[in-house]
């Protein structure tokens, strides 16, 4: 078992390659890339602009808890909330739940597509499977993820701007020149590049999981199970690696 | 014309296929027959690629399949068609999606000419006008026939069928059988058939193998089958008591 896991990185890492061929045809690898675009993109931006809105809230209702009392000057909720966010916030815990909401759906269509024998229809074909079925996803996920990801951090900055200014917790012009101070732009380069990095490995360890998968409905069950926790581990492993290697 | 040597498959321990040589001619309906379990499957998955033999190789014409690149499979690959045991047909399209699906990927035709290669395949397998039905919506029969469409819409060289009449009546299983005959005959494409449906061995086994325990047991045609005196054969053959009586009786 434990070996196992290094049997798996070793085939994941060389079915990489594999995906990157030259499309067959490229009005199909178009026409499929904008549908998983439109379902990336606009499927999940729901859930996303939920989460965000009460991450939001969230943050600024307890950090004006935790700065009671204390000589922190009020105005740095804004600049607080702000840099939570865009560093930290919307890249990791919208790529965690996009694991769980596009990943496992991925692991899901890939599984039922191989054990309804439908990647080998493909392959006899002629198609290139790895190619045709994961690239579109991935480059649907490397385009709309990041966008997700910055809507995030502008509604998550609302939310809080909504939890605290209309409820009395701060004034308008405090939060205001909160969000306008101490402004670093490498930390928007931060969220982007964590969004990227983010969105590869979700849509490859969701995808690898879907389509070897083997066996039956129990199987498809596990693989879409792995397809989230997986990607949720090496997404925060991730997260912790490039926060070492950006700022340190 | 496809060739397999020498050809060995194991799972585990299983011997599955135990050194099948065997002459797929083109232009003919070529069987594969043998018990349930006795590999056929296997047999075809290792004709088309899909699983690798333990030994032996498999030739296309000239070309040897088993030590093939994967951009080389996949240019010989562009000459098959395949009729799967399951119909593999993709269900979250129409009909007339699923036949278009290959055309889309490799033809350069314009959206006009696929209607039209489209409708032409259905009318081929009588199925024209249900180009807007899903596959979930057509009977088992009519999934196998809009199978076969999908697979001649580039006009294979290599027809391969895995079961097509499993699970039909008589009737229906023969109008498939002289269906898979008459569009390998016009084509001159080598079709190989996985069957073990006693009709279809005497209506259109001009070059039949049979498998048996992992060997190949008997080859031959339909003509031969009656005469033929091999053990095994007749054991396939003769299964039932209801043909064993009618053997009886006629001698
Ligand atoms: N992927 C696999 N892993 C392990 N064993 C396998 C695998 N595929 C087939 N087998 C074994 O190989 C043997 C032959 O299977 P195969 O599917 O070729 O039979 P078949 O002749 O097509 O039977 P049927 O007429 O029922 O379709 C079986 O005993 C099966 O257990
Ligand atoms: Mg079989």
């Amino acid at each position: 078992m434990n070996l196992q896991i290094f049997t798996h990185f070793g085939k994941f890492i060389l079915w990489q390659k594999q995906i990157f061929k030259r499309p067959e045809n490229w009005s199909m690898y178009y026409k499929e890339t904008l549908r998983q675009m439109y379902d990336i993109g606009i499927g999940s931006f729901p859930i996303v602009f939920l989460i965000s809105i009460f991450i939001g809230a969230v943050t600024a209702v307890q950090f004006a808890y935790q700065m009671a009392g204390t000589l922190i000057p009020r105005y740095y909720i804004g600049y607080i909330v702000r840099d939570m966010t865009i560093i930290e916030l919307a890249p990791t815990i919208t790529c965690l739940v996009l694991a769980g909401k596009v990943g496992s759906n991925m692991a899901a269509e890939l599984g039922g597509m191989r054990q309804k024998e439908h990647i080998d229809a493909m392959e006899i074909m002629g198609v290139n499977t790895s190619t045709y079925l994961i690239l579109p996803k991935l480059i649907g996920s490397l385009v709309m993820i990041p966008v997700l990801v910055c809507a995030a951090a502008i509604i998550g900055i609302a939310g809080a701007y909504l939890a605290s200014v209309p409820t009395g917790f701060f004034m308008d012009d405090e939060f205001i020149t909160g969000l306008r101070s101490f402004f670093v732009p490498y930390n928007v380069v931060m969220m982007f590049v964590k969004a990227f990095v983010f969105a590869y490995i979700l849509t490859s360890v969701a995808s690898y999981q879907g389509y070897f998968v083997r066996g039956g409905s129990i199987e498809l069950g596990a693989a879409s199970t792995r397809a989230v926790v997986y990607s949720n581990i090496l997404i925060l492993l991730a997260d912790y690696v490039i926060a070492l290697l950006l700022t340190v | 014309m496809i060739r397999v040597e020498n050809i060995i498959k194991t799972f585990g321990k299983q011997e599955v296929l135990k050194g099948i040589s065997f002459l797929f001619e083109a232009g003919k309906t070529n069987l594969i027959i043998g018990k349930s379990g006795s590999g056929k499957t296997v047999l075809l998955k290792i004709l088309i690629g899909l699983l690798h033999p333990d030994s032996g190789s498999v030739w296309y014409e000239d070309k040897n399949l088993t030590t093939s690149t994967k951009d080389e499979l996949r240019q010989i690959r562009l000459q098959c068609g395949m009729l799967f045991q399951g119909n593999a047909l993709f269900d979250s399209m129409t009909i007339e999606e699923n036949i278009r699906f290959p055309m889309d990927m490799f033809s350069h035709k314009t959206a006009k000419e696929k209607l039209h290669r489209v409708n032409d395949c259905l009318e081929r397998v009588s199925l024209a006008g249900i180009n807007h039905k899903y596959p979930s919506e057509i009977s088992g029969g009519m999934q196998k026939r809009v199978g076969i469409a999908r697979a001649i819409v580039l006009n294979p060289k290599f027809l391969f069928c895995d079961e097509p009449n499993s699970g039909l009546d008589p009737k229906t299983s023969i109008t498939i059988d002289n269906l898979i005959s008459s569009i390998t005959k016009e084509n001159n494409i080598t079709t190989i058939i996985n069957t073990h449906d006693m009709n279809s061995v005497m209506e259109i086994g001009e070059n039949i193998c049979l498998l048996d325990n992992g060997h190949l047991a008997w080859k031959g045609q339909k003509e031969m089958v009656l005469s033929d005196q091999s053990e095994v054969l007749h054991d396939f053959i003769f299964a039932s008591p209801f043909l064993q009586k009618l053997v009886e009786s006629a001698k």
